[in-house]
């Protein structure tokens, strides 16, 4: 039973509350550092700049048992199929922060190497810009979507007019999965 | 819910789009002699003589054994390795390293950026010592230019290299720790290293990827009062590195996992081109800054640290000891640093002091020309490498009288170590396995690069 | 040092550059080998299709694809060049796996970047790029694959 099923009425705003307040509270990461931006991830668990605080210390090795997946680095072309799978196995409700510029645009590496950012794969929630960002900003980030959750609004707005539940044919493209550029462009 | 069901029916495409077919590991039959012979890890066998069936197992049927895959998404392989498994129950037999999932094509980007800007490229491949990559590229590139660096800025660099380098065996200590189980020490490596990423901010801007080592010099000089906070770096991190070695060398479960795992021969290393911690621990003392010197290496005092066995207790032991030996050069760089200036003067390669620029007509020339189009080096080709905490990282690069590089290649120390995997991974356990990856110590920026 | 025959001179940060030709690329190493230089660190590659008229000694074919192989030996503490000629049309040359194990990695990504093909390599794939890419990225022909960016309120050329 999701939340976004109920009748959004007096009665029922103490409970979406508190499922809020829990969401919010203990949002687990799964860990998909790839680059420069996982070593500061890492540096945001550490002692100096806690994320246990927020109930974000446990990186989920399992996406299936994790609900944010905080893109640290660059996506390659090879490394693309299996984010989304990632993606995929994740439960809803589920978020993606983007951390750094090469996740959110492609950064420094504007090429053909690198996916120009992770948005043309996955639907992301947070852009954490920086190279790589320190971990105040990414922090900054999490609190975003803790904020963000604690409202209500991110929620909402992933199911107005954008249906999850789609038919779905094996070998077609949707629209959640948009084809990414995998041929290279001869001059 | 309806997402679960969706994943449930598509296997075949999900798998169709993570495969990559020939570069996997693939059933026995299919593998020529020669490539077996190299995921079983018999290296120096490989001169047209026949392996031995035994030690590849021909007899044993394909049911009996299981392929498994580790990663690319996997939380102990340092980053996105993926590494193919053929497994006897807990035993590997066959091993195959599958890269490229960290892919950026930086050499090509590298032939559209000035030679200024290549060091904000260079510095992304090995990311936990970025400055010792920009070292490598700027050598090379003041190598063809044959400008000459000012002796403060050779201390400087020298001094931020093995900063860099302590960082990098923290951040090694703490990874290997928690791959071995003990959390604690991951806290503790990564607490150790925000002592220097701050004074990293300081000096030059940013935490990690500072692009702070240039062709001819350094990018700012050192902030007021550095000498005081080298200090304090040095006398914290050599008092804890003696808490760590209290922590984990006598410990009986870090013991029993890392002595006599892992152990090779200084032959084999040598013919399968392993440089850095993975040599020294075969007893072969080699070591750049010992043997080719580079910047000031030869006036300053340090050990180089060997081991004897080769195994991967003999590593750790190594890169423990090169946090200690690293602290002692970089004692000797506060006491012996000249003054003078942080960068070359030449004008065709720094640019003129801003205030200049309003007052002569030349300054603003050379201002605009060095930003607007970078310098030109002179055509050629070269190859100049140093010593980062992996092993030997070099540059090879080729000017066509440009502004950019014609081509630069960087010869990174992760990628050639990563050939000993299957050998060390041959009848080692799972568990070991880990252990394994974390003795290699790989970086995967500059693994694919 | 090299067997005669070679062209060999005076190399910027190496004690010497040798140009074999492809048939004697695999004997110069091998005899490189035995001569003490146990660590061959580096095998790449080179397109030179925008710079053609480099500089190359007297006697040297210059063909469009050039692999450049670093020989160090920790004995004598000294660094060796091989810059050997690998064709234009369809580069090929010996591999050195029987000689250097260690090579066969970055022969892998010398093919994989540019197309040169290693006779002898048991296991000649693409290594940095997906299996089923086409095309070879470090070649000079190969676009950067820039996408240009869009700025919607950029105000028009001053």
């Amino acid at each position: 039973m999701a939340l976004e099923d109920l009748q959004h009425n007096f009665l029922t705003a103490p409970i979406e509350d508190l499922v809020r307040w829990a969401r919010r509270a203990s949002v687990w990461p799964a860990s998909f550092g790839l680059a420069c931006c996982a070593i500061e991830m890492m540096a945001a668990g550490g002692a100096d700049f806690d994320l246990a605080r927020f109930g974000m210390e446990v990186f989920r090795n399992s996406p299936r048992q994790a609900d944010l997946m905080i893109v640290a680095g660059r996506v390659s072309q090879k490394m693309a199929p299996v984010l989304r799978q990632v993606y995929d196995q994740m439960m809803e409700p589920k978020w993606v922060i983007s951390m750094g510029v090469c996740a959110s645009t492609g950064g420094l590496f504007n090429n053909y190497a690198i996916v120009q950012g992770v948005d043309q794969i996955v639907p992301v929630d947070v852009y954490a810009p920086g190279c790589p960002p320190s971990p105040e900003t990414l922090m900054h980030a999490i609190l975003t979507l803790h904020e963000q959750i604690r409202t209500g609004e991110i929620m909402k707005r992933r199911h107005e007019g954008n249906p999850t539940h789609l038919e779905h044919d094996a070998g077609v493209w949707t629209p959640e999965v948009p084809v990414t550029v995998r041929m290279g462009t001869p001059k | 819910m309806s997402d679960l069901s969706r994943t449930a029916e598509r296997p075949e495409r999900l798998t169709g789009e993570t495969s990559e077919g020939a570069q996997e590991l693939v059933a026995r039959a299919a593998t020529s002699s020669d490539q077996l012979g190299r995921e079983v890890g018999a290296v120096l066998r490989l001169d047209g003589v026949t392996l031995d069936p035994r030690e590849v197992d021909y007899e044993r049927h394909d049911d009996e054994t299981m392929i498994i895959n580790m990663g690319p998404a996997h939380p102990s392989t340092h980053g996105v390795l993926r590494l193919m498994l053929e497994l006897d129950g807990e035993f590997v037999l066959r091993t195959k390293v599958v890269i490229g999932y960290l892919h950026t094509g930086m050499e090509k980007t590298g032939e559209t950026l000035s030679y200024v800007q290549g060091a904000t490229n260079v510095t992304r491949m090995d990311y936990l010592s970025p400055v010792i990559n920009e070292l490598s590229y700027s050598l090379t590139v003041e190598k063809l230019l044959g400008v000459e660096v000012p002796a403060r800025a050779t201390w400087i660099r020298m001094l931020m290299s093995e900063l860099n380098r302590v960082s990098s065996h923290l951040v090694w200590m703490a990874t290997n720790g928690m791959d071995l189980g003990s959390t604690s020490m991951m806290i503790y490596g990564l607490r150790e290293r925000e002592l220097i990423l701050a004074f990293f901010e300081k000096t030059a801007g940013l935490r990690l990827n500072l692009n702070y080592v240039r062709p001819g010099g350094v990018a700012a000089d050192l902030p007021d009062g550095w000498q005081d906070d080298v200090e304090v770096i040095c006398n914290t991190i050599e008092e804890r590195t003696y808490e760590y070695d209290q922590l984990l060398t006598g410990q009986p479960i870090l013991r029993n996992r890392l002595i006599g795992v892992g152990a090779i021969t200084a032959e084999e290393a040598l013919a399968l081109s392993l440089t850095g911690p993975l040599l020294r621990s075969t007893g072969v003392p080699w070591d750049l800054r010992r043997s080719m010197p580079y910047l000031a290496y030869d006036q300053v005092d340090f050990d180089v640290i060997v081991g004897t066995y080769g195994d991967n207790f003999d590593r750790y032991a190594i890169r423990l000891n090169e946090i200690r030996e690293s602290i002692r050069i970089i004692r000797q760089c506060l006491e012996k640093m000249p003054a003078g200036d942080y960068r070359s003067q030449d004008p065709k390669v720094t640019p003129p002091p801003r205030a200049r620029i309003g007052e002569s007509m030349e300054a603003l020339i050379h201002h605009f020309k060095l930003f607007t189009e970078g310098f030109h080096v002179p055509a050629g080709e070269v190859y100049s490498a140093v010593e980062s905490p992996r092993g030997e990282i070099g540059c090879y690069m080729v000017s066509d009288g440009g502004p950019k590089p014609y081509r630069i290649h960087v010869r990174a120390p992760s990628f050639t170590n990563l050939q000993a995997m299957p050998l060390l991974m041959r009848g080692a356990s799972v568990s070991d396995a880990i252990t394994m990856i974390s003795t290699v110590d790989p970086v995967l920026g500059e693994v694919d690069r | 040092m090299a067997p005669p025959g070679v062209l060999t001179e005076e190399a910027l940060a190496c004690d010497l550059a040798c140009f074999p030709t492809r048939e004697q690329y695999f004997d110069l190493v091998a005899a490189f080998k035995a001569d003490g230089f146990e660590l061959c660190v580096d095998v790449c590659g080179v397109d030179y299709l925008e710079h053609p008229d480099r500089y190359l000694p007297e006697g040297v074919t210059r063909t469009r694809f050039e692999v450049v192989v670093n020989l160090l030996s920790l004995s004598k503490k000294q660094r060796v060049r091989i810059r050997v000629q690998a064709g234009t049309e369809s580069p090929r040359l010996d591999s050195l796996f029987h000689l250097y194990p260690g090579a066969e990695a970055p022969e892998r990504e010398t093919f994989d970047m540019f197309g040169i093909l290693f006779d002898g390599h048991p296991d000649l794939t693409r290594i940095l790029m997906p299996e089923d890419w086409e095309g070879h990225p470090l070649r000079k022909d190969y676009g950067v694959g820039h996408i240009p960016i869009q700025f919607k309120e950029a105000p028009g050329p001053r």
